[in-house]
């Protein structure tokens, strides 16, 4: 019984967790189309600010892991290919693994790190300051100041991110395919290009899309949530951290299986 | 600036009316059903000891704690049953300086100044700017637009938090505690600030604090709150001559009564079970 309590309070937990995130990422939704046009150039602004904090400056790094992860993938898979004598399908290996996983995988799990834990500081830093509540008094939403410039940012970025990924990765995949299974850089390429489906990198989008919104909520509402003193702070970005990157596998999970159920081959 | 217009829902007129104030933080209940009222134009000095529950007053007052039970009337408006909008419209109409400052510290100074503004107001940038530079000038802030709030010392963080709860010329203004910690040249260029706001403006003012002399000076009626009730409630000159012992020892600066000895103090740890067996 307690045991069955127990299992039943926590799954109320979770599902009124998920229920929170769905709000808070509602409501920033209706804040980016429905905000007064009075100091709209000022939200655009943070908006972009965000965008560049979240996208262009997480280009470097996100290059070198995802560039790495190519060369790995294209190992693995040579591993196994070489005892059929297959070698020619290392670019789809390579190319499919990444398009329709690794790809937005790798890139949310950079920008959880760099961002997803930055957002959480950053607005539970602003909770123990009572900056928060400052928002409130000067009657600013603090969702509408604070979370839409993120998620704007996000949806937008994440996207981009992740195809850069995909490309950086097939570089580095195309780097072992020419120095060690004899391909040249535009037979690897054209190899590429003929196993890659337009549905591959449009599934790895919409993943990176949806991954983009969990990473906002996640962040955001662990955040808000911050309790009283500074300690706290440091709590929820680890929280923040931990609990996206479960989020993102789990949505990962829901819609690889609904790709693989709904694709028609 | 005119004062608030007063209004038919409060009494006498008043600019803030409060009934039977209740408030808890989860099961602690930490003001226990207070009332009193603010008249348009007037400083209302909240006193009180650490602890008493000044700054949950005043987070209530703008809204920011919800009570659990009694009124707050406030613009015409009662807290309790007010809709987002109406609040947010009410919020546009005061001001608010934090105990902690509160600034944003990613902004400047001036950034934190102008933020209501643009956001709120259709004024342009240039004249923004000219509103900022003024406000930050009546705190003795001027030139320091472009500073981070972390470069700036504890007194120039209020006096800023000030300039900023000025910034839309609100009908009332809230401070809590806007001048403890600072020199005594600063508090009393606040104190000043105030009282020249009051009579410029007819703003209505609550100030939570600590410092009797500045109370004095700049307070209309005070309130001194103890443990979450309100034990007197007057003029200045009324709380100056009161003869009641709460009022008395805060005003005369008496501690606390010292425990007598080693075992009534830990008596007193133990509570009133041992007491009673002994
Ligand atoms: N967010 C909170 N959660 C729980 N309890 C709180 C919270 N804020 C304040 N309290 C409690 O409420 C009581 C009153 O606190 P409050 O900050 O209103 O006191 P104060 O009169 O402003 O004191 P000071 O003069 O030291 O600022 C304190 O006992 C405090 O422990
Ligand atoms: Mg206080």
């Amino acid at each position: 019984m307690a045991f069955t309590e127990a299992v039943g309070r926590t799954a109320i937990d979770q599902f009124a967790y998920v229920g929170q995130l769905a709000r808070l990422t509602w409501r920033a939704a209706v804040a980016v189309v429905t905000g007064p046009r009075q100091g709209a150039g000022l939200r655009y602004r943070r908006a972009l600010h965000q965008a560049m904090a979240v996208g262009v400056e997480a280009i470097p790094i996100i290059s070198l892991i995802t560039f790495f992860v190519g060369v790995i993938l294209a190992l693995q898979s040579a591993h196994e290919l070489k005892r059929f004598g297959a070698m020619e399908f290392v670019p789809n290996a390579v190319a499919l693994s990444l398009t329709r996983e690794l790809g937005p995988l790798m890139t949310a799990i950079i920008v959880i790190g760099r961002s997803g834990s930055a957002f959480a500081a950053e607005i539970g830093t602003m909770k123990v300051s009572e900056e928060i509540d400052a928002l409130e008094t000067m009657a600013l939403d603090p969702v509408q100041f604070l979370v839409a410039p993120k998620l704007v940012a996000m949806l937008i970025m994440m996207p981009c991110l992740t195809m850069w990924s995909d490309f950086m990765g097939i570089a580095g995949g195309a780097v072992f395919g020419i120095l060690g299974a004899g391909f040249t850089i535009s037979s690897y390429f054209r190899a590429t290009l003929d196993a890659l489906l337009k549905e591959d990198i449009i599934t790895g989008l919409i993943k990176a899309f949806m991954f983009g919104m969990v990473i906002t909520a996640v962040g955001c509402q662990e955040g808000l949530m911050t309790g009283l003193g500074s300690e706290q702070v440091g709590r929820s970005t680890t929280t923040a951290v931990v609990k996206s990157i479960f989020v993102v596998i789990l949505v990962d999970l829901g819609f690889t299986a609904l790709f693989y159920f709904t694709s028609p081959n | 600036m005119t004062p608030t217009p007063e209004t038919q829902t409060q009494d006498r007129g008043s600019a803030i009316s409060v009934r039977n104030l209740r408030v808890s933080y989860g099961e602690r209940e930490i003001l226990h059903g207070i009332s009193f009222d603010v008249l348009p134009g007037e400083t209302l000095v909240i006193l009180g000891g650490s602890g008493s529950g000044k700054s949950t007053l005043l987070r209530t007052l703008v809204g920011l704690e919800r009570p659990t039970s009694g009124e707050i009337w406030l613009g015409g408006k009662n807290m309790a049953t007010i809709t987002p909008k109406e609040l947010d419209d009410l919020r546009k109409t005061i001001g608010m300086s934090f105990q902690g400052s509160a600034l944003f510290g990613s902004m400047t100074v001036g950034e934190n100044v102008s933020l209501p503004l643009k956001e709120h107001s259709p004024l342009d940038d240039s004249t923004i700017e000219i509103m900022v530079r003024l406000k930050l000038d009546q705190v003795g802030l001027a030139g320091y637009e472009n500073y981070m709030p972390a470069q700036l010392s504890g007194g120039m963080k209020k006096r800023a938090a000030v300039a900023r709860a000025m910034s839309m010329d609100p009908q009332i203004l809230f401070f809590d505690e806007p001048s403890a910690g600072l020199d005594p040249i600063i508090a009393a260029g606040i104190d000043e600030l105030i009282l020249k706001l009051k009579k410029a403006f007819g703003m209505t003012c609550v100030v939570v604090t600590h410092e009797l002399a500045s109370a004095f000076l700049i307070g209309d009626r005070m309130i001194l709150l103890d443990r979450g009730v309100i034990v007197a409630n007057g003029t200045k000159d009324e709380i100056q001559v009161s003869q009641q012992p709460r009022v008395r020892q805060f005003l005369d600066r008496i501690p606390e009564p010292e425990l007598k000895d080693e075992l009534s103090y830990l008596q007193m740890l133990i509570g009133d079970d041992a007491t009673a067996r002994k």
